[in-house]
């Protein structure tokens, strides 16, 4: 791209007005709406909404639990990625297209289906229980749920950065007599470092605001088991639109961290590359 | 092993190159293996086969009865024209954005790119809210909409423009880097030489895009159908008018009519198997995510 010369395309007009237009309706006029709202809101109500103990219950079951799933889904979504990209197998291109499932399953469907598995009396529930691990309408069934929407983004960012190791390097690395543990901290995890970061936050991001699956195993107990988005929620239900505006202002400013920190993330990527390559 | 057919650089090659193999590495590679299949197995398959299993538990008999219900019927007709507006709207729009923020430079750009990222990192309980904040009893807009007989939120219009803010961004982000990493030779070349502006979109454009544009059009309409936790916002939950598939498996499951609620869940499950093998099709192309 030649940055400000003139271009023969034609259709800069339309199509930057019909953008411009189309993101200031559907995106813009919403945002604006919901800041002018929190910001008209008294001090008072606000903090009513955003500060009372029931809300911190639930920002510490939602960040908490997004934090604990986006960890779990960082070491086993670097496994699967591993094993997808250095390894060679029956059944690897099905697994490769399995990961994605939690992306194309209507959130309703895998927070039914999840509740049927991991309930007292389900497939895999029900040996859980005889341990005494009780999954279905507790916290760790919040845990799993969100685990469950943010793994193919753990695997996804991960899978090609791995892809992209040099092979060459490992082997001289290992030629010149360094053990394989040298190896994969010394060559592997710099080079995967970034992508792995990416993948955490937005598996983190995505866990964050989840509401299809989690709501269904959750059991949905006020100072329990309630996540953030269902308050919002509740609040809607009961006509509190500044409640749940102020709520929603706190997990968009939360998102707004979270998209800051990818692109951050992203740079110093590319600034690693450039200066391996060099 | 293949290995032997595999053309050198390849993952197969790779894999099994000589020499590599110690009996250490071949009990971590059955490990990480046997980890992942286990992880996969208990969070992806058992809840996929557990649908259909459910869905089957009562016979095939329950299981037709389920979609011969009227609401069930209506639901299936909305989240079907929800999508048949979002989708072609969501692609013109990428269209639109990716011409326009690939092959041109602009101020705003980069906060044009964030507004389209925007809706995939919200919550989509803040997305319809949004939506309700505008359109609902309380309203900005909500005294006007009322006075004037208009229903947008617990109605049709809303659920499809909360449908849209979630789903929008996927056409536009599969084609701005893309149409960016493609470059403007060949479109340029064709204004050069006399070609329209039509004819150098449809002619030279549309056919170096077209497996990511088909991409995008999957992933939105994957998207579209299964989206749950806008729509429930600004739906109002009434049967039969203002319920989408996935907030009639919701009713269903609320009304302890597990069979009913598997159903309909099969539904969408099959749907969702078929948009990865479309999209492993389309991979298999050649067009690879980035």
């Amino acid at each position: 791209m030649r940055d400000g010369q003139p271009t023969v395309l034609p259709g800069f007009g339309l199509t930057l007005g019909f953008t411009t237009f189309f993101l200031s309706a559907v995106v813009l006029l919403p945002l604006a709406t919901l800041v002018l709202l929190t910001a008209s809101t008294p001090l008072r109500q606000l903090l009513d909404a955003v500060a009372s103990p029931r809300a911190f219950a639930a920002y510490q079951l939602s960040f908490g639990g997004a934090l604990i799933a986006a960890c779990i889904n960082s070491v086993f979504g670097f496994i699967i990625a591993w094993t997808l990209a250095r390894y060679e197998f029956p059944g690897r291109r099905l697994m490769d297209a399995v990961i994605d499932m939690p992306f194309a399953l209507p959130t309703a469907v895998s927070g039914i289906a999840l509740t049927a598995v991991f309930s007292a009396n389900g497939w895999l529930g029900r040996y859980l229980d005889m341990a005494g691990i009780h999954v279905a309408y507790t916290r760790l069934g919040v845990i799993l749920a969100m685990t469950l929407i943010g793994m193919p983004f753990a695997v996804r960012t991960v899978q090609p950065a791995l892809l992209e190791v040099q092979r060459d390097l490992e082997d001289a690395a290992e030629t010149l007599g360094a053990g394989r543990s040298y190896v994969f901290r010394r060559v592997i995890v710099p080079a995967v470092l970034p992508a792995l970061l990416t993948g955490f936050t937005l598996a983190f991001a995505r866990a964050l605001g989840e509401y299809g699956s989690v709501i269904f195993i959750s059991g949905n107990l006020p100072m329990k088991t309630e996540i953030t988005p269902l308050l919002i929620v509740i609040h809607l239900q009961e006509f509190d639109y500044r409640g749940a505006a102020a709520l929603g202002f706190v997990m968009l400013a939360a998102s707004f961290v979270i998209l800051l920190t990818i692109n951050l993330l992203q740079a110093w990527g590319r600034d690693r590359m450039i200066r391996r390559a060099q | 092993m293949t290995a032997a057919a595999a053309p050198a650089g390849s993952l197969a090659e790779l894999a099994s190159r000589p020499g590599r193999e110690t009996p250490l590495s071949a009990l971590a590679r059955r490990c990480l293996i046997g980890i992942s299949v286990a992880f996969l197995a208990a969070l992806l398959l058992a809840p996929l086969a557990v649908v259909f299993a459910a869905a089957f538990h009562d016979g095939l008999q329950a299981y037709r009865r389920t979609f011969a219900d009227p609401d069930t019927q209506a639901a299936i007709r909305l989240t079907l024209a929800t999508a048949l507006v979002v989708v072609p709207v969501s692609t013109v729009f990428g269209l639109a954005a990716a011409w326009s923020i690939a092959k041109f430079e602009f101020r705003g750009k980069s906060l044009a790119i964030t507004l389209i990222d925007l809706p995939v990192a919200v919550s989509p309980v803040i997305s319809g809210m949004l939506f309700v904040l505008l359109f609902g009893m309380r309203g900005w807009f909500g005294a006007w909409l009322a006075a004037n007989g208009i229903s947008i939120v617990f109605a049709t219009p809303g659920i499809m423009i909360a449908t849209l803010f979630v789903t929008f961004p996927y056409v536009a982000r599969e084609l701005i880097p893309l149409m960016q990493q493609l470059g403007n030779d060949e479109e340029e070349a064709a204004i050069t030489l006399g070609a329209g502006a039509w004819m150098t979109f449809f002619r030279v454009t549309l056919p170096k895009i077209r497996w990511g544009l088909l991409y995008g059009v999957i992933l939105c309409n994957a998207r579209t159908i299964g989206e749950f936790g806008a729509v429930s916002v600004v739906s109002g939950h009434i049967r039969g008018l203002t319920n989408t598939v996935p907030l009639a498996i919701e009713a269903l499951y609320d009304d302890y009519d597990y069979t009913g609620a598997f159903a309909l869940a099969s539904l969408l499950t099959l749907l969702a198997v078929a948009t990865l093998v479309l999209k492993s099709l389309v991979e298999r192309t050649g067009y690879r995510r980035r």
